[in-house]
């Protein structure tokens, strides 16, 4: 169990910027997820954490000590891989000592150890297999097992529930998020997924051209977007964001309601006509396709409403629908930065 | 399943491609124990034993030549070679496909144009280095020559089989404690077994074959092998020694065919790494 | 690099530059030994005076030895077969191969005895294998003229001729046909590993998708296997080509490049003016006649490999 500090990361591999500049401090024991689409950079810079590449410029230090250039065998972290490396030639008992034998540990106490991690994952029925004959969740149990095993500094995790079915996914995010809880180890989960990344992470690091567009806690992140991107990328569905006197606002798809419903805005809000283009079933809710005439262009929105709510509506009609100002994000209309002046 | 029709000429089709490997070694099994007045006469049925069989030309090949010499240098030289080879080989295709970058990623190509080069454009002066080298007249010389045949073929072939290995499993060996070299032996190579088997099989296959350097190099009988050595020792002039001859063949080539045939899928598998892609892709 | 991060041991074992280039370096070196300086010496060699007896490449005679063995009348013959049987090789060995791997692709009972079978002509030393068609291609004794003489195909009054035997080895095109012969024959195996490689490696799926769509077998054969083929049936004709092309021993042992230069190559050209005449310079320049071709078959078929392959990659 250790800090992690990232300072002033950078990857360059010729022109291509990969990771530009991260400054990142996880605390002990914290879950930190770092989010983003593929190509922001966040492979790279976990990498760079788990010594497989080295940085172009700047500083690693794992619980206070510098590691910026230590192989990672000197550094103390497990890593549990997008398609669990684990090795094909042995056995699933064999695959869980390895990081335990490079070590030089002693038979006895490597099979006390081995013992413990089979048994926090629950697959000691499966010690004698060969990773070709196990199913996607016992190799990522196995692979958990073979991260756990030693103790680790820091746990680097690679979207490593991606290769599950569905079903099997949500239970996998619950007990990966009770292992860390159990054992409190430091952990960087890489992901392209928000659900996993609101689910799990304490707090998550968005990425995006390499560069962290916003880091904190799944709520900060969600309520006050740091950008468009970030308002944009998380959520589902996305922020609503209209062009409005030189700002762009934004405001979540379930603070706009229609005027006459009981959990309308009233006293300060911004009411907007909308036309129903379509209404979509949801389950616990429903979504509202609409769209609005803004200046010239008509615009897009989405509303998500409560079912009693949807049963008064119908496609084709025009209604008033209000957001709290309260509610209402703006951004600069050209860097797309958050603008803290909120007047409207 | 298979139309009637088409498994007749499934079968057919084996069946024609078996005899045409197999009738010039069922001749020569035939041959090889026949006695002289049978062979040498042309009213004859060729195939059958017209006279009794007889061992005489077999027990002839240990007793009044030098075969047996000819084997165990063949044999020697076979296990050095292969041995020789493993150890160019594997550590340099393993460092071209992870360790050197793009350099290496490109250096399939140099690789093959090396093989490209055969011996008959090298023999010549290869053959003063030999001398130069006072290893002439030894089986030292094809020791020292035989991997300029086997290390890049066998470098080309693993080059193929590393890329194909996921690079994860020795970042995750990486990360479980090995460095760089231990990563290799311990995981990577593991996994590669089908491959250097593949490479033994050849080394050995071209190593047992050639014909050039062994005639070139060597022209004492002590230090010849089967390939030179049979042909040297059995034609003699215009008088060729042709049971024998058969029998020397057929000693070799049986018992490599059932090792070479019990292992034929493994040799289709260690060529299957998508070489042809691989060393090709920029 | 800070304290802490010196002492805790970066190893050699982990400098990845510095370690691949200390693996590569021992087969870089052997290989520039004696490979690269051979080559090197072979060129030197061939514009020299050099023989056995004086060997050294002091004797400077320029293109010499390349403009005399060009006005030799063996030369255009040896270059002429030297292609010749390389490309009949190639050709039926090649479609060999693919008929061979179509057929071993599948599963049937007695595959492991039939693969010890086929693969019998590889096993067996080029020399030995060529010494077993010279006894099976016998002048008096061959079999297949007895099988013949039996079908009355051959001898007085049937259509292959008046004599009792077809003197394989004594005839020009019989020699070269012969020696084709016997390449196919040691090569055919080898290659059908490699084609075999390829086959298996297609997905079964794109032969159960045309079967759908109602191709028939040469239809699939033509408009599936053999495009998805392309690339390692190249590579399996440039390991193909190179071992004919560079080998003497077929020649040496079974027509000796006769009657005349008629069935002579370049490979036994070299080797007999070389080695057994004792002029090493001409004979190292009859060898470097077989550099260029070898050269532009490779490069040809290297990029068709290269092209099919990227192809290949496009989604």
């Amino acid at each position: 169990m250790a800090t992690l500090e990232l300072r002033g990361i950078k990857k360059h591999y010729g022109s291509i910027h990969a990771v530009d500049g991260v400054d990142v401090v996880v605390a002990e024991g914290e879950f930190l997820a770092i989010l983003g689409p593929s190509g922001c950079g966040k492979t790279t810079l976990m990498r760079m954490i788990a010594g497989l590449e080295m940085p172009s410029a700047g500083e690693i230090l794992i619980g206070g000590k510098p590691v910026t250039h230590l192989p990672p065998r000197a550094r103390n972290v497990s890593m549990v891989f997008q398609s669990y490396a684990l090795y094909p030639n042995m056995t699933v008992a064999r695959n869980i000592a390895f990081p335990l034998k490079t070590r030089g540990m002693p038979t006895a106490e490597r099979d006390a150890k081995v013992a413990w991690a089979v048994g926090i994952m629950g697959i000691g029925h499966l010690l004698h297999r060969r990773p070709a004959r196990l199913s996607g969740g016992e190799k990522q149990k196995v692979a958990l097992a073979r991260a756990l095993v030693r103790d680790p500094a820091l746990f680097i995790f690679d979207e490593p529930l991606s290769s599950l079915d569905a079903q099997v996914r949500t239970m996998a995010r619950g007990e990966l998020r009770q292992l860390h809880d159990r054992t409190g180890v430091t952990t960087v989960y890489v992901t392209h997924d928000q659900l996993e990344a609101l689910g799990m992470g304490d707090r998550i690091a968005i990425m995006q051209h390499g560069r962290v567009h916003q880091l904190g806690t799944p709520q900060e992140l969600y309520d006050d977007p740091a950008d468009t991107f970030v308002a944009a990328f998380l959520g589902a569905p996305p922020m609503n964001m209209l062009e409005r006197d030189g700002h762009i606002v934004g405001f979540r798809a379930e603070y706009l309601l229609p005027s006459a419903s009981p959990a309308a805005a009233h006293d300060d809000a911004l009411s907007l006509r909308m036309h129903i283009s379509q209404l979509e079933f949801l389950g616990a809710e429903w979504l509202v396709y609409g769209e609005i005439e803004n200046g010239a262009t008509p615009q897009k929105l989405l509303a998500k409403v409560p079912p009693a709510v949807a049963a008064t509506l119908r496609v084709g009609e025009q209604r008033e629908f209000t957001v709290a100002r309260s509610r209402l994000r703006h951004f600069d209309s050209t860097t797309g930065l958050r603008v803290r002046d909120e007047r409207g | 399943m298979m139309p009637v029709l088409r498994r007749l000429g499934f079968y057919l089709g084996l069946l024609l491609f078996t005899l045409f490997a197999v009738f010039p070694i069922v001749w020569m099994v035939i041959t090889a124990f026949k006695q002289d007045a049978d062979l040498y006469d042309v009213a004859n049925n060729p195939f059958l034993y017209n006279l009794p069989p007889t061992l005489k030309h077999v027990t002839f090949l240990f007793t009044g030549t030098n075969y047996s010499v000819f084997l165990w240098n063949s044999l020697f030289i076979g296990i050095l070679v292969v041995v020789i080879t493993l150890l160019l080989a594997v550590p340099a295709a393993y460092s071209l496909s992870r360790l050197v970058g793009h350099w290496g990623e490109r250096s399939g190509i140099a690789i093959f144009l090396v093989y490209l080069i055969p011996p008959t454009l090298l023999f010549i002066p290869l053959y003063q280095i030999v001398t130069f080298l006072r290893a002439a007249n030894t089986v030292w010389a094809l020791v020292l020559v035989y991997p300029t045949i086997t290390v890049p073929f066998c470098t080309w072939l693993l080059l193929g089989f590393f890329k194909s290995l996921p690079r994860e499993l020795e970042e995750a060996a990486l990360i479980d404690g090995c460095s760089r070299w231990q990563a290799f032996v311990r995981v990577a190579l593991p996994l590669s077994l089908p491959g250097i088997a593949t490479c033994i099989v050849f080394a050995f296959a071209l190593s047992l074959s050639d014909y050039i350097y062994a005639t070139v190099f060597v022209s004492s009988t002590a230090s010849h092998t089967v390939s030179a050595g049979v042909p040297t020792e059995l034609i003699r002039g215009d008088i060729y020694y042709w049971q024998s001859l058969m029998a020397a063949a057929a000693i070799v080539t049986i018992p490599l065919a059932v090792a070479y045939g019990l292992l034929f899928d493994r040799l289709v598998k260690g060529f299957q790494s998508d070489s042809a892609g691989s060393e090709a892709t920029p | 690099m800070s304290e802490a991060e010196a002492s805790s041991g970066v190893g050699l074992g982990d400098r990845d530059h510095l370690l691949g280039w200390l693996m590569l370096a021992p087969s870089l070196i052997y290989i520039a030994a004696l490979v690269g300086l051979p080559f090197f010496l072979a060129i030197a060699l061939s514009v020299t005076s050099a023989t056995v007896g004086d060997p050294s490449i002091h004797g400077f005679v320029g293109l010499g030895n390349f403009v005399q063995v060009l006005h030799e009348s063996a030369f255009p013959l040896a270059l002429r077969n030297s292609v010749i049987v390389t490309l009949a090789t190639l050709i039926l060995t090649l479609v060999l191969a693919t008929a061979e791997s179509e057929l071993l692709v599948r599963d049937f009972r007695g595959k492991r005895l039939l693969q010890i079978l086929l693969i019998l002509p590889w096993a067996m030393p080029v020399s030995l294998a060529a010494i077993d068609w010279l006894w099976l291609l016998d002048s008096e004794f061959s079999p297949v003229d007895w099988l013949l003489r039996h079908m009355h195909l051959l001898g007085p009054g049937s259509p292959l001729g008046p004599a009792n035997h077809l003197y394989y080895y004594g005839k020009e095109w019989l020699g070269l046909g012969a020696i084709v012969m016997i390449n196919v024959w040691r090569l055919l195996p080898f290659a059908t590993i490699i084609v075999l490689a390829g086959r298996t490696s297609i997905p079964r799926d794109i032969f159960e998708q045309a079967q759908v769509d109602g191709a028939g077998f040469f239809r699939t054969l033509f408009s599936i296997t053999l495009p998805a083929l392309l690339p390692i049936l190249m590579v399996a004709s440039m390991f193909t080509a190179l071992l004919v092309f560079g080998d003497m021993a077929v020649t040496a042992l079974t027509t000796r490049g006769g009657p005349g230069y008629a069935t002579q190559v370049l490979p036994y050209w070299a080797y007999l003016k070389g080695i057994d005449g004792g002029a090493l310079s001409e004979g190292a320049a009859v060898a470097l006649f077989m550099f260029p071709v070898l050269l532009v078959g490779a490069i040809l078929a290297l990029r068709m490999a290269y092209r099919t392959d990227s192809q290949g990659d496009q989604p």
